[in-house]
């Protein structure tokens, strides 16, 4: 443990920008946490003589096309769409990293049809698969977090089933059946809590791609509806202002929208370096 | 050549069936019932039941999947509820406008990010190295439709370089015959310069934010993998040799570092298919993705079918023509097939 800490010590003094990830990180939390609580205006609330207000010292992000404040909507956003992006990673998360690990350890008919399985859904282009599937399933945001996981399900099943095959015979494997440990307990107690660190790192590089996909389907109208805030959503609202000149009303939630996914992007490559030193790139 | 052929179609026929199943599955899973969904809001029990006939949905799902394969074989993707035209059609005729898209797109970032791949890999940690790092992480984290908005504000608002982001021509200036259906071919082809000029700069800016988004994977993995290979013995041999470094980084080192690059084609491809939709949407640009968003918003749900299934076939298309790629890069891959 402690040479853990001494390592990513070591780690974020080597690459600062993995500590600014951090510090990104922890701002985006307290912003899904409170945001609601420490927004300056009702972000629901519209305000006809305040409308299309470019940013000022009254409104930080400028208003949009109903008056309401961006800077309150984009704060209140941040935890819909952190929600949705934590939800379906770890949807994902318990989806592939089962079946993944399963599938590497146990080999055979499991295999093949894990594999096939996650074969089929990467057959597609993924933006496009989950687009069919909240088309097919109904436009709801419970239905953007299934889509999001089942596009991100192959990743996580190729990691764990590698990891797993690999860990197959080690010595603390091995020592585990031997003691009279079952199939299934060998498996849930000892090969994937082995795996977990990996595993992490996987859920925080999907968290970027997680955020960019829910976004990008409630920018075609998908699962989000108005007067939800939502940065996806708020960008394609402000996509009918851009050729007006009124460049505010997309510019800050999109700029948002582009922080979380780079913060999530460093802090993946960071935990990686952290975590799995051979990956370091 | 021939052998290799056969059995790279070979390994593509389970993806091409699992597509097939994903997309007959998706329309089963409509919520509520799919025969009173395509009947429409205002119809009796008894035309629900007759669009239940006539939709074949009164069969069992092995019989109405048989239905379906028949159908798709026929070219039939059913019709849109909201024009009544048939979706085949529609599909067929909107697709050289997001092919012609996502080529150039395709294009752009390769013409930039493989140059700036070696060059960071080359000149490992001066400026062009950062410069690559800043590109790669910056791409992947640009939601292409920000992008795009981002680019038409400043070279459509502020500069006015660049024409309104509507569609794939300007509105003063009528299509050129359609030959290939790309327009930038079509244009050179009859020699009309002033609709090849037009076309290419309404292309510009959706190619350009596509291109930003998915040059990212092609310069990672060009760097790394010129790394990995300048790195090698048979490079250092070739320069203790006395070989020019002109001939060692692009006869003997880029060869070979081409490989794993052409293998994330076909991730660019998906980032590429999918960022399609999102463009077209900003740029009102009339190819299927931009079809498929329409459907969409009006509940229609055939064309978003149709659109998933075309997307998929396509997708599985260019990922046997990367295998082939390799194959014809890669001598070695031809002997173990």
């Amino acid at each position: 443990m402690i040479a853990m800490v001494r390592h990513a010590r070591y780690v974020l003094s080597e690459n600062p920008v993995t500590g600014l990830s951090f510090a990104l990180f922890a701002l985006f939390l307290f912003a899904a946490i409170f945001g609601p609580a420490i927004a300056p205006y009702n972000p629901l609330q519209s305000d006809a003589a305040n409308a299309l207000q470019a940013p000022s010292a009254a409104h930080w992000f400028g208003t949009d096309q109903l008056g309401r404040d961006i800077f309150s909507r984009v704060l209140v956003a941040t935890r819909l769409d952190l929600t949705i992006a934590f939800s379906s990673v770890i949807l994902a998360f318990m989806l592939g990293a089962l079946s993944g690990v399963a599938a590497g350890y146990f080999g055979g008919w499991t295999d093949r049809i894990v594999g096939r399985l996650a074969d089929t859904i990467m057959a597609f282009p993924l933006f496009v698969l989950a687009m069919g599937i909240v088309a097919a399933l109904g436009n709801k945001v419970i239905n953007i977090v299934l889509a999001t996981a089942i596009i991100n399900f192959p990743l996580y099943v190729r990691v764990a089933r590698a990891e797993a095959n690999v860990r197959r015979d080690a010595g603390f494997v091995e020592a585990a059946r031997l003691s009279g440990n079952g199939e299934a307990r060998v498996l849930l107690g000892h090969v994937l809590p082995n795996i977990m660190p990996i595993m992490m790192v996987q859920m925080s590089l999907t968290m970027g791609y997680a955020i960019l996909n829910a976004a990008g389907l409630s920018f075609i109208g998908l699962g989000v509806k108005p007067p939800d805030a939502e940065w996806g959503i708020m960008v394609a609202e402000g996509a009918n202002f851009i050729q007006s000149g009124e460049w505010w009303i997309a510019l800050f939630p999109g700029a948002t929208l582009m922080l979380a996914v780079f913060c999530f992007n460093l802090l993946g490559d960071g935990l990686r370096d952290i975590i799995d030193p051979r990956q370091r790139t | 050549m021939l052998k290799l052929l056969l059995s790279r179609l070979a390994t593509a026929v389970p993806s091409v069936v699992g597509v097939l199943i994903v997309t007959f599955m998706l329309t089963r899973l409509l919520p509520g019932d799919p025969a009173a969904y395509f009947a429409g809001l205002a119809a009796s029990p008894q035309a629900i039941a007759e669009v239940r006939t006539k939709l074949g949905l009164d069969k069992s799902l092995p019989e109405q999947f048989v239905a379906y394969i028949v159908d798709l074989a026929h070219g039939n993707l059913g019709n849109s509820l909201s024009t009544g035209q048939p979706v085949a059609a529609e599909i067929v005729n909107r697709l050289p406008a997001s092919a012609e898209l996502t080529l150039v797109a395709l294009f752009v970032a390769v013409a930039i990010a493989i140059p700036l791949g070696v060059l960071a890999a080359v000149k490992q940690g001066t400026w062009i190295d950062h410069l690559c790092r800043v590109v790669t992480t910056a791409g992947v984290s640009l939601p292409v439709f920000f992008t795009g908005l981002l680019l038409a504000y400043v070279f459509y608002y502020l500069l006015q370089i660049a024409p309104a982001p509507t569609g794939r021509l300007d509105v003063f200036i009528s299509a050129p015959p359609d030959i290939t259906g790309f327009y930038l071919v079509d244009s050179l082809l009859t020699g009309n310069a002033e609709t090849f000029w037009s076309a290419l700069k309404q292309l510009a800016l959706p190619a350009i934010s596509m291109a930003i988004f998915s040059l990212a994977p092609l310069a990672r993995m060009t760097r790394g993998s010129m790394l990995a290979v300048l790195g090698s013995d048979f490079v250092r041999t070739a320069r203790a040799s006395g070989l020019s470094s002109r001939t060692v980084i692009f006869t003997y080192a880029f060869r070979n570092a081409v490989l794993p690059v052409i293998t994330t084609l076909g991730m660019v491809f998906s980032f590429l298919l999918g960022a399609n939709v999102l463009v077209e949407t900003v740029f009102a640009w009339p190819g299927i993705g931009l079809y498929a968003v329409n459907a969409l918003i009006t509940s229609d749900y055939a064309p978003v079918q149709g659109f998933v299934l075309t997307m998929a076939v396509l997708y599985v298309v260019l990922n046997l023509i990367i295998d082939l790629l390799y194959g014809l890069v890669d001598p070695r891959v031809r002997l173990d097939a």
